[in-house]
């Protein structure tokens, strides 16, 4: 195996010059160097995004709630908070174990081996990306949240909300809490949002030009106790936010699962047998592969957790 | 990867992906009994959610990292070349944080500017301003 001979190479002359060229120095191969390189840089991009979402979000005076958020769950369970995130990071995490197993089958030139596990690791990214394309139409088409609109607000006073004869009876909240605005031509289940015909100003509501149904309520404390207010849209930030980064990782998830796939391939065809460098392709690969899930490890804390 | 056997780094991988498994449950459960989820009325302190889970998501990175892409087992001096630079984002995060929290404190500031508005000045008896009028004093 190439990497051995690589290997006593570099034992024998460690003393000596490393950097004198005839071999390599960092006892890897110009492609799996260049990997880790363009990794680093890819961290940074990454990185970039995740921080600006921080920022945003510490300038805000108030954030949508992630438990509040992303709480649905396929077969139309709501108020299931994280339970749909986690299952995306296990089946991530998943499709990380088999890419360790392909590696490994690949250093001891078993072909079925390495193949096999392959098309595990395939599977388990397609998954993943089944898996966000149901959280983005849940978010985008039921909930209506877009780039430009985001619905989810936290309440930054407490108060009582108005009923439709406008008296200061309804239900009351408390500061911090999390609403979802809804649109008055959607219906919702348990909703009885049906009574508002257009936008327009009502007793209990203040229903937008773009449909949503902003509750009125009156505060309870704070420095505007008895004023009455309208719920309005959360931070406009976090939808473009959520949508770019979650779609930036998603769009590496999707590259992936596409060289993946060249690769198994090749690996079929006996291409990386005849090389006999221990499968070095499928390494590389392996570790765009683990980058992948480790910059999930950062969303999911970023988006989810915190 | 030639320092050790094919058995045992099978073991060790199949280790990793299970202590990364246990630590994201843990995550999730401790995220959700520090907001109030899972026992009514407990909370703990957001800043020690935060330090908690960033912590755990550390350890979830060192093991991806050094487990699964084997960064444990290569040259010292090729892993200095990709983790050091990263040691730049600590100081981009904390300047960013606390450029952001600065800019949540001039909140109220910016919108009271953005309310201002100048008195409008009628003019009286000839236009022409006299030179000392003109000048503007700081």
């Amino acid at each position: 195996m190439e990497t051995d001979t690589l290997e006593k190479d570099y034992e024998t002359t460690q003393n000596s010059a490393n950097w004198d060229g005839g071999k390599p120095p960092f006892k890897v191969s110009y492609g799996k160097l260049m990997m880790w390189y363009f990794l680093l840089s890819d961290a940074f991009t990454f990185a970039g995004f995740l921080i600006a979402y921080g920022t945003l979000r510490f300038s805000m005076p108030s954030w949508p709630v992630p438990d509040f958020v992303f709480s649905s769950f396929p077969g139309g369970f709501h108020d299931l908070p994280l339970l749909f995130v986690t299952f995306m990071t296990f089946v991530l995490l998943a499709s990380s174990f088999t890419m360790v197993r392909a590696v490994q089958e690949g250093h001891r030139e078993n072909r079925n081996g390495v193949v096999v596990w392959m098309f595990f690791t395939i599977l388990g990214g397609a998954a993943f990306l089944s898996c966000q394309a149901w959280e983005w139409t849940t978010l985008l088409k039921a909930e209506n949240m877009t780039i430009t609109l985001n619905p989810f607000g936290t309440h930054t006073e407490s108060g009582v909300y108005l009923t439709s004869d406008g008296k200061a009876e309804g239900e009351t909240f408390s500061i911090g809490s999390s609403y979802l605005l809804h649109k008055y031509d959607q219906h919702h289940g348990d909703d009885d949002a049906t009574h508002y015909d257009g936008p327009g100003d009502y007793a209990d509501a203040y229903v937008d030009e773009n449909g949503f149904i902003r509750r009125k309520f009156k505060v309870t404390d704070g420095q505007d106790v008895g004023i009455i207010k309208s719920e309005s849209l959360g931070p406009k930030a976090f939808g473009a936010l959520f949508f770019f980064i979650t779609g930036f990782h998603g769009f590496h998830v999707f590259s992936g699962v596409i060289f993946l796939l060249i690769i198994m391939i090749n690996a079929y065809t006996g291409l990386y047998e005849k090389r006999r460098n221990g499968y070095e392709m499928v390494e590389k690969i392996g570790l765009y592969w683990h980058f992948v899930d480790l910059v999930w490890v950062f969303v999911f804390l970023v988006f989810y957790l915190l | 990867m030639a320092h050790i056997s094919y058995e045992e780094s099978k073991t060790i991988a199949t280790k990793t992906i299970i202590v990364l498994g246990v630590i994201t449950i843990v995550e999730v459960l401790f995220a959700l009994l520090g907001k109030g989820y899972l026992i009514d009325g407990f909370h703990i302190h957001l800043g020690i959610i935060g330090i908690v889970m960033i912590m755990l998501s550390a350890y979830k990175a060192y093991l991806i990292v050094y487990e699964f892409m084997h960064m444990k087992y290569e040259v010292p001096s090729l892993v200095k070349t990709v983790l050091l630079p990263t040691l730049l984002l600590i100081w981009a995060l904390i300047a960013f944080m606390w450029e952001g929290n600065d800019w949540y404190k001039r909140r109220a500031h910016i919108d009271g500017k953005n309310a201002e508005q100048v008195q409008p000045v009628v003019p009286q008896g000839d236009l022409m301003l006299k030179d000392e009028e003109n000048t503007i004093t700081f």
